[in-house]
């Protein structure tokens, strides 16, 4: 059994009911992401389009995150998902530098990496994924990829030449496809990304990953210089008012 | 882009996302590669020093060469340590090894390492300050055990190459980044280490024979001038893939590591080759000081500016 997932991009409407799913079912903390949905747009008014890309980990079958894990804390489970034991992670990050398509984020909680699993825990229960039933276009397909009969193998086989991979010359074979996906919408670097400027928000970069005072160096220092307790509260961690470049350039073109 | 033109038909502009996250490996990893290269340096020229002369050339070589090492090689395991977000988990790398990975073999030989330069830089001080601790049991042990000095330091040679070369294969293991190609960081390391480590002993060889500095000064000149080579090479020529082609515009003019990269280059390559190869006619002892502390400071600078310019592009 090879799990995997499918993204029907042509159906796919930028709802971001998976990503809500994702958190819910997850606990995943405010600023950091299992599973998102990325807005590009295209073209120039009144010749625009606007498509929607969710993004996750890819559960790569020779994935760099696994390879370069110093205690085995990114594992294979048998049924090809790539999964994360959070209690062994050390936290050095090494998992982030590797993954080709930054889905792996330090938990601002818990001090460890953490990234989507295939919601594996719902997986062990005979269920779907927390995304693909929150899915209202049944764009989200997932199954077992060996399984010639399954839905996902059946509809890549429909899709026969229309189905990618994101960052195929990186060798990780990827068991995450889409359908409808080009270069613009798949390729982090035939887009463009404008700091401080977005639909909902004005930030495009954190300034730091995890917990802002993680060091043993903070343990010690913060209870006697003013304490920075605010990471147990996880309210400082993305400071909205204080964190952002502004940009007072007008909008144009779209 | 401007705002105030339309956008060309072909451009794509990401219009809702969430944050990316910044700097993942910042400053404590700098430091921990740079305070390495002084660690293994220190070792690998020292070794080439005493295959060349004799012990008598370099009086104080032998104990300032291991302490010299070991304080360095505590600066790197300290901030390896602080910058991990679980830091007393250290110690799974040692029950659960994962030995695929090159930061748990890395971890294994260089705690190995440290511990045989420990042992060295004991017995070297013990040696040269025989009234220290005089009638301490332990001194007096390893004070019967020197000999075990001479003994040990062809293991530590040996395992000062893959320890100042394990980070170049963490680098080529983050796949991600594509700019960390396992040959040139490999090639980047050992030049880094002979870099500091013939720049540091400068610092200490003031009552070394002409000709021990003269190697010295040979080392330096030739190891700035291989790296600066490939930096270059990166600098100019890293259009054949797109991804590292958009990393080193960051250090291209315009780019906003590009005061940071030159900074380094001047400092830490181009003042001390041209200050090396004056030397190697005629010695200016002042001089090479001055192009040993530029070395130390431009190789923070350089391995600062290549470890974060791969952090900077969007991955997804």
């Amino acid at each position: 059994m090879k799990l995997g997932f499918l993204v029907d991009l042509n159906l796919c409407m930028g709802c971001k009911g998976c990503e809500i799913a994702c958190k819910v079912e997850n606990e995943v903390p405010l600023s950091s992401w299992r599973l998102r949905v990325k807005y590009i747009d295209i073209g120039s008014f009144p010749d625009t389009s606007r498509s929607f890309t969710p993004l996750r980990c890819n559960h790569c079958e020779n994935a760099p995150c696994e390879r370069i894990c110093p205690v085995s804390a990114l594992h294979y489970l048998d049924n090809g998902i790539v999964n994360i034991d959070s209690k062994r992670c050390i936290g050095c990050a090494g998992c982030m530098m590797a993954c080709p398509y930054g889905a792996i984020y330090m938990d601002p909680e818990s001090n460890t990496a953490d990234k989507c699993t295939y919601c594996a825990h719902r997986i062990e229960g005979g269920m779907m994924p927390a995304c693909v039933v929150a899915c209202p276009v049944e764009a989200n397909i997932f199954g077992d990829v060996e399984d010639e009969t399954s839905h996902i193998s059946r509809y890549i086989m429909e899709h026969q030449g229309a189905v990618q991979v994101r960052k195929p010359e990186k060798h990780t074979d990827p068991k995450h496809y889409y359908v409808g996906g080009g270069n613009q919408t798949l390729n982090p670097l035939a887009h463009e990304r404008i700091e401080g400027y977005g639909l909902f928000n004005n930030i495009t970069h954190l300034d730091h990953v995890g917990d802002p005072h993680h060091s043993i160096l903070d343990r010690f220092i913060a209870p006697i210089f003013g304490g920075h307790n605010d990471h147990l509260k996880n309210e400082g961690f993305v400071d909205m008012s204080n964190d952002v470049e502004t940009h007072d350039k007008k909008e144009g073109g779209h | 882009m401007d705002h105030g033109t339309v956008i060309e038909a072909t451009k794509a502009v990401v219009t809702l996302d969430v944050a990316l996250p910044g700097i993942i490996w910042g400053w404590m990893i700098t430091l921990n590669m740079w305070a390495k290269s002084i660690g293994t340096g220190v070792i690998l020229v020292g070794a080439f020093l005493l295959y060349r002369h004799k012990k008598e050339d370099m009086p104080n070589l032998r104990w300032l060469m291991p302490l010299i090492s070991f304080i360095a090689l505590n600066v790197f395991l300290l901030f390896t340590l602080v910058d991990l977000h679980q830091p007393l988990r250290m110690v799974n790398i040692f029950l659960h090894p994962h030995w695929t990975s090159a930061i748990t073999v890395g971890a294994w030989m260089a705690s190995l390492f440290t511990g045989l330069v420990t042992l060295m830089a004991l017995i070297g001080a013990l040696d040269q300050f025989p009234d220290c601790r005089r009638h301490c049991g332990i001194a007096k042990a390893v004070r019967a055990k020197s000999g075990l000095y001479e003994k040990i330091f062809p293991f530590v040679v040996f395992l000062a190459i893959p320890v100042t070369l394990y980070t170049a294969v963490i680098m080529a293991q983050s796949s991600a980044r594509e700019l960390w190609a396992a040959p040139a960081e490999l090639v980047q390391m050992l030049m880094a280490a002979f870099m500091v480590g013939s720049a540091t002993l400068l610092l200490i060889a003031e009552k070394w024979s002409a000709e021990a500095r003269k190697d010295l000064a040979m080392v330096l000149a030739l190891s700035v001038f291989f790296s600066f080579l490939m930096y270059m090479g990166e600098y100019f020529f890293s259009y054949k893939a797109s991804e590292i082609e958009a990393t080193i515009a960051y250090v291209h003019s315009g780019g906003s590591y590009n005061l940071q990269f030159w900074a380094a280059m001047v400092l830490g390559y181009i003042i001390p080759f041209f200050i090396a190869m004056g030397s190697l006619r005629e010695e200016n002892r002042t001089m090479m000081k001055f192009a040993a502390v530029t070395t130390i400071i431009g190789l923070y600078l350089a391995k600062s500016t290549w470890l974060e310019i791969p952090q900077m592009i969007p991955l997804s």
